[in-house]
């Protein structure tokens, strides 16, 4: 029981069929070593995604009527691994590394791709090097789309002279900001339009058999180009090259310490620890299975602090403490769990791919315990638990929160006159705010 | 543990919920002189005790002097049943309907089981059996009344939370939930912001929203009730409810048989003070029901029954732990009232169970049984399936023979 705590730190919240009898540094080892177990059933590939979106924009559909089951089959299937992944820490790093290099729906036609960009962009990379996420989430289509690059192209370019149109910096502006070096890493506007012209001709065939990242020669930019004092050659490898470069800078390595830092060990990194994860990731070329285990050494050193759930990890964890899910959702079923929870991602303020910035959600407590916050988590727990018909509510709560569980929560739940009561005060006390 | 969908809700149940009270229906398509059976489940444990006083057993003030309230006729004292036992003041209607002979407390019942906990208790209270079933008794009685088992069609809107278990089953039953009513009530949230009072994060979070939830709950002053005793006041969630279900039995061809429920009654401490809020909601809510139903009430019988009992002793905190015999209401136009059912077990310690609770003399099994052989109409040999086990004799005499 001690290990519950780290594992609703590391995880999604504790299920009663996770297993307890390892050390913590076993636990989370096993899953990064292990092949990713998650499970995706009916969902379509990125090419499939574009081929119905090419089909409803050549007949010009309205209501997104053939990406739409394409999207819903994703949502179901992810949102299922959630509620029964056996590796919560690998699931946990997946949605922390799509976070971090946000798509989102609100821009862009990502809906048809946005599956797939963690399937396939994502998910490969979370025990692998950083730079090779890096590279395969900037040749994603759905990163193309959302931050404009697909019409970014190069004025001097055979397409640009003809066309009199140019550069769109927007990805390569969030490339430097949000996923590598960072402000910190001081680069000007010069870098920023340089990095764009790098990056121009990196598109998407729509028109091929098989849909996907194509390197327009003739919108790329020609000549060699410099970002932050280093020269890249023309073509798709220049773009290669840059993202190798800054994928494996110290100060993108200092940026992505902060992140790991700031969502798994507290709201307020310290220096030493980010300066530590740092080095983890200087010294292995980029390995995160190496940065994101030395952080649950950091855990065992340093457990003061404390980080509060977002409403995806609390939605998830109650679902998980109730042992909801355990057949696959159906992707039109709106009663299916996975459904459920996607609904509650939506009520209680995050909805599911819908971040509405490229920074992705806030990974601090301020942003997410409002007045109005706290009490539609309650009053959706409330509704939930009303459907709870069996269990007894304290097991639940000691297999949920372990030693965290407060004794006063006890007492309210020992007193409560109804499982929906008990179950309700246990969803709505400070421990399980946390994680 | 699967949450129950909601396809499966449509086809055959939802439920009205307000606050910590909710409604559910079961029942045939009827004609305006069906019986009529409403049944309030107040989830918490009763103290019994406290509801119907036994003033006239010297070994009660023993126990917990401070949680009895004076004698009849003296200020704030019982309201008198017959010389032995005294009402609660708060259950002013159903003093008055005592006097109607319409009211009918049965004394020292408890369920078959001997179970100190909430949740098994009220599960084999709703199961009507020693383990936990998948169907309510209430379900399982209609679904043997004859030809009166599948309307095909629930009744009203469903948008609700659930069906309680007293009702689940192979009958099919009808349901409503009004929107903007889905959250707890007021105790259950003023319990979850003293949980979160020392947080420096949810702390104030909790103590803000409440505040404004107040607010806006004063603001949107819900549905006027074509006022009881003429009074302009916000009726409560439960008289609400009541109301409703009352209107809905009504109906020519609506539901003949609902179940209602209502908690506050866990008063683990200053029992004193607390039990008379929820005991005069009970109150307003039978109110409500006689008014609602009109012309039917003489078809009609609530009946109100609870988990478990509490302690005959008060604790340390001035309220009462749980216990075992507790005392079942009866109420309506069809309940041979106007006494106290029951056999009274005593209250001298080694008359006590396990030397703490009241003794129970009455199977709440027989109880209910005895209201639908005898009011519902249903056959005998039903009896076994509706309350499987252990064979349970109905009681007789609580209905009116007319």
């Amino acid at each position: 029981m001690q290990l519950v705590s780290a594992i609703n730190r590391f995880g999604w919240g504790q299920r009663d069929d996770s297993p307890l009898d390892t050390s913590l540094h076993d636990w989370l080892s096993r899953q990064l070593d292990a092949p990713d177990t998650a499970v995706f059933r009916n969902v379509r590939s990125c090419s499939e995604g574009l081929i119905a979106l090419r089909e409803q924009r050549r007949a010009k559909m309205q209501g997104d009527p053939l990406v739409t089951p394409i999207f819903q089959a994703d949502v179901a299937a992810q949102l299922d691994n959630l509620l029964l992944t056996e590796q919560p820490f690998r699931e946990r790093l997946a949605w922390f590394w799509l976070n971090h290099f946000t798509v989102s729906l609100r821009q862009g036609s990502t809906k048809a791709v946005l599956g797939t960009y963690m399937r396939e962009a994502i998910r490969p990379h979370v025990t692998g090097r950083f730079s090779d996420m890096l590279l395969a989430v900037m040749r994603h289509p759905a990163m193309l789309m959302y931050l404009d690059n697909t019409s970014s192209i190069g004025p001097n370019s055979p397409a640009g002279r003809k066309s009199h149109h140019g550069l769109n910096e927007n990805l390569a502006r969030e490339c430097l900001e949000l996923h590598t070096v960072s402000p910190a890493a001081g680069y000007s506007q010069t870098d920023v339009t340089s990095f764009a012209a790098i990056l121009t001709g990196w598109s998407i065939d729509m028109k091929a058999e098989q849909p996907g990242f194509v390197f327009r020669e003739k919108a790329h930019e020609p000549g060699e180009k410099t970002v932050m004092g280093q020269t890249f050659p023309e073509g798709e490898d220049g773009g290669v090259q840059a993202l190798h470069f800054l994928g494996t800078h110290p100060a993108t390595y200092r940026h992505i310490a902060t992140q790991m830092v700031g969502h798994f060990i507290s709201d307020t990194p310290a220096p030493q620890d980010v300066s530590h994860i740092a080095s983890v990731l200087q010294n292995s070329d980029g390995d995160l299975r190496a940065a994101s285990l030395a952080l649950a050494t950091l855990h065992d050193t340093n457990r003061t602090g404390s980080k509060f759930r977002t409403p995806m990890d609390y939605a998830t964890a109650v679902m998980r403490a109730l042992s909801l899910g355990g057949k696959p959702s159906q992707p039109d079923d709106p009663h299916s769990p996975a459904h459920v929870l996607y609904a509650a991602f939506s009520s209680l303020g995050q909805p599911l791919w819908k971040a509405p910035l490229p920074n992705g959600w806030s990974d601090s407590a301020a942003e997410w315990s409002a007045p109005a916050d706290m009490l539609a988590r309650t009053d959706w727990a409330w509704r939930l638990a009303a459907h709870v018909q069996t269990g007894d509510p304290m097991e639940i709560a000691h297999i949920a929160l372990g030693p965290a569980l407060r004794p006063q929560t006890e007492l309210a739940m020992h007193h409560a006159g109804s499982r929906q009561d008990a179950l309700t005060l246990l969803f709505s006390s400070p421990e399980f705010q946390r994680r | 543990m699967m949450i129950h969908r909601r396809t499966a809700l449509l086809g055959l149940a939802a439920s009205w919920t307000l606050g910590r009270s909710s409604l559910a229906f079961a029942g045939p398509a009827g004609g305006p002189d069906d019986p009529r059976l409403v049944v309030i489940l107040l989830r918490g444990a009763l103290d019994g005790l406290s509801a119907v006083t036994p003033y006239g057993d010297a070994d009660l003030k023993t126990h917990r002097r401070d949680l009895v309230l004076p004698e009849p006729g003296q200020e704030g004292g019982l309201l008198d049943l017959g010389g032995f036992y005294g009402l609660h003041p708060s259950l002013q209607t159903l003093h008055a309907l005592y006097r109607e002979e319409q009211m009918l407390p049965v004394h020292a019942v408890a369920g078959h089981y001997r179970s100190r906990s909430h949740f098994e208790a009220q599960d084999y209270l709703e199961s009507g059996a020693d383990n936990r079933l998948n169907s309510g008794w209430l379900n399982r009685a209609v679904a043997s009344l004859q030809g009166k088992t599948n309307r095909p069609d629930g009744y009203g809107l469903a948008m609700g939370l659930t069906i309680p278990l007293l009702l689940r089953g192979s009958a099919r039953v009808g349901s409503y939930a009004p929107a903007g009513s889905q959250h707890p009530g007021e105790d259950l949230y003023h319990q979850i912001s003293a949980l979160n009072a020392s947080d420096p994060v949810t702390g104030p979070a909790f103590k803000n929203a409440l505040k404004a939830r107040g607010f806006s709950d004063a603001a949107m002053t819900g549905m006027q009730t074509s006022s009881i005793s003429g009074k302009p006041h916000k009726p409560d969630a439960f008289t609400q409810l009541s109301t409703a279900a009352g209107q809905m039995l009504s109906t020519l061809h609506g539901p003949r048989i609902a179940a209602l429920e209502i908690g506050g009654w866990d008063t683990h401490a200053a029992q004193l003070g607390r039990l008379g809020s929820p005991l005069a909601q009970l109150d307003r809510g039978i109110e409500a029901l006689r008014q609602s139903l009109g012309e039917n009430w003489k078809h009609t019988v609530v009946l109100a029954m609870t988990e478990f009992g509490r302690t005959v002793r008060m604790n340390g905190t001035g309220g009462t732990d749980h216990g075992t015999g507790t005392v079942t209401f009866l109420a309506g136009g069809a309940v041979a009232g106007g006494k106290v059912g029951g056999t009274w077990p005593g209250l001298r310690p080694s008359q006590l169970f396990e030397n703490r609770d009241l003794a129970p003399t009455t199977d709440l099994r027989a109880v209910a049984a005895g209201v639908l052989c005898d009011h519902l109409h249903l056959p005998p040999q039903a009896l076994a399936t509706v309350f499987p086990g252990p064979r349970t004799d109905p009681m007789k005499g609580l209905i009116t023979s007319a």
